[in-house]
């Protein structure tokens, strides 16, 4: 089929998404009053702002996510020649995983792997 | 060969008939839209046994009966309960940022659905026959976390907010447990096309042809990917006694029922994936010895279809991960970071090592 079935995958699942919500518009039943639109938070009515700077720890994990995710776009290619290459594909794969590992230690090392 | 009836035959019937009747372009353009409509139905048709078989398993690891009232056995539970979520209103709450509230659920469907169009569902059945296959379906399905992240912020709820943020850190972080699996699987068939792969194990799985790295990637494939798709004991992100419902807690009728599909459809394609990557796809149980017998059994073998192989492999692996979710307790945060970063991706990393060396010298069968 070739890549044109990635569009009509995404068109039948914007389509999906749409007409599922307005078949609910139409045959389902609707009500109003005043506490409908608020947040549900079990009931306590809601205390300030929810749109504020959060908690460092999910983003450090965020970037070191980064470092080792491009690692692996890196052996995605590797992984498909190894054969080819014999031992100078593990020779090198030795050297750029050693290097990240120093970098997972180091990492360790300074503590950023735990949750704060 | 044995002689059975093979897709290629119901698709090639297809094909002449509309040929027959129409331009080769709108030929194209229908096969298109027939193949992806087949897609999404086996998908949800899956998807309702899937959730079928969660509430049976749920009652029989419990000692209880599990939905049996609606239907012979309680199969019409799912239809019900679909045709309800359908009939409730969706609705945005007052304060959430509306655009990016009701692009949410569509945007995690459409990421989940695209990670399809490479799977090989059975011989010269796949939507886009790529040689980047796995590839692809690597980096569309690491997108799925952005609808999570945009749902729980857009929703500006705290409940919704922490939710999507554990959700994120989780998905991030078992990504790359994952990736370096699917890696360790790359290598051993030296293809990243879905066929190419499946092809390779013609002769043995690679779970058994891989020797000990395999089994090893393949422990972490299914322990990650269930963290992936935020399933027990993961399941942080949506912790009902804690967080109401994580980052779907404000949505309802059917805008939340997109949600709860995608879930399970990324459960479902998760064990495509492992099942393609180690347990063969629609490959047929081979072993990989040279011995008259073993030549009988993988004959033997050969008798099963297809279609019974790949889904019977899918469901096995569901399973599995609905075993897990009434086996072990819930994580803390702290404790799932741990487990992915100082123990699942050390080891994946000197095991996808451990699997070079054996196969540069074709220690594996």
């Amino acid at each position: 089929m070739g890549s044109a079935s990635l569009i009509v995958l995404l068109i039948i699942a914007i389509a999906f998404a749409v007409v599922a919500v307005y078949i609910g518009r139409i045959f389902g039943t609707s009500s109003t009053n005043s506490v409908k639109g608020e947040p549900y938070e079990c009931g306590i009515e809601t205390k300030g702002e929810t749109w504020v700077q959060f908690h460092i720890g999910y983003y450090l994990f965020a970037l070191l996510f980064l470092v080792f995710d491009v690692e692996i776009v890196f052996l995605f290619p590797w992984a498909t020649v190894i054969r080819e290459l014999g031992v100078v594909a593990l020779v090198e794969i030795f050297f750029f995983t050693l290097f990240l590992f120093l970098g997972l230690l180091y990492a360790y090392k300074k503590k950023a792997l735990s949750w704060m | 060969m044995i002689s059975m009836i093979e897709f290629t035959d119901i698709t090639a019937w297809i094909h002449s008939l509309l040929l027959s009747v129409m331009t080769p372009t709108w030929t194209y353009i229908v096969e298109l839209a027939l193949s992806g409509v087949t897609a999404l139905v086996v998908l949800l048709v899956c998807v309702i046994i899937m959730v079928y078989m969660e509430r049976k398993v749920a009652g029989f690891m419990q000692l209880r009966w599990g939905p049996n009232r609606v239907g012979p056995y309680g199969i019409f539970q799912v239809i019900a309960d679909v045709i309800k979520l359908l009939l409730k209103e969706s609705f945005s709450p007052n304060r959430a940022d509306k655009v990016m509230f009701n692009i949410a659920p569509a945007l995690a469907l459409c990421v989940s659905l695209m990670a399809l169009a490479p799977i090989s569902w059975a011989p010269g059945l796949t939507m886009w026959d790529t040689n980047i296959g796995i590839l692809f379906i690597t980096a569309i399905s690491s997108m799925g976390v952005i609808g999570i992240l945009m749902a729980g912020w857009s929703s500006n709820n705290k409940y919704s907010l922490i939710g999507a943020m554990r959700s994120g850190a989780q998905i991030v972080s078992y990504e790359l447990s994952a990736g370096l699996s699917i890696v360790t699987a790359v290598a051993l068939a030296g293809t990243l096309s879905t066929n190419g792969i499946i092809q390779s194990q013609a002769d043995g799985w690679w779970i058994l042809k891989g020797q000990i790295p395999a089994i090893i990637a393949f422990l972490i494939y299914v322990i990650a990917s269930t963290a992936e798709c935020n399933r027990a004991p993961f399941d942080l992100a949506e912790a009902e006694s804690e967080l109401t419902a994580g980052y779907h807690t404000e949505y309802a009728g059917m805008q939340f029922g997109i949600f709860y599909l995608n879930e399970y459809i990324n459960m479902a394609i998760v064990s495509i994936i492992a099942s393609t990557l180690f347990l063969g796809g629609w490959m047929p149980f081979h072993l990989p010895f040279d011995y008259p017998v073993v030549h009988v059994f993988n004959h033997i073998m050969d008798f099963i279809p297809t279609w019974m192989w790949f889904f019977g492999k899918m469901f096995l692996i569901i399973f599995f991960m609905m075993w897990f979710r009434w086996t072990f307790p819930r994580l803390r945060i702290d404790q799932l970071l741990k487990l992915e970063w100082k123990y699942l991706l050390p080891i994946s990393i000197v095991n996808l090592l451990f699997a070079a060396v054996i196969i540069v010298l074709h220690w594996h069968l």
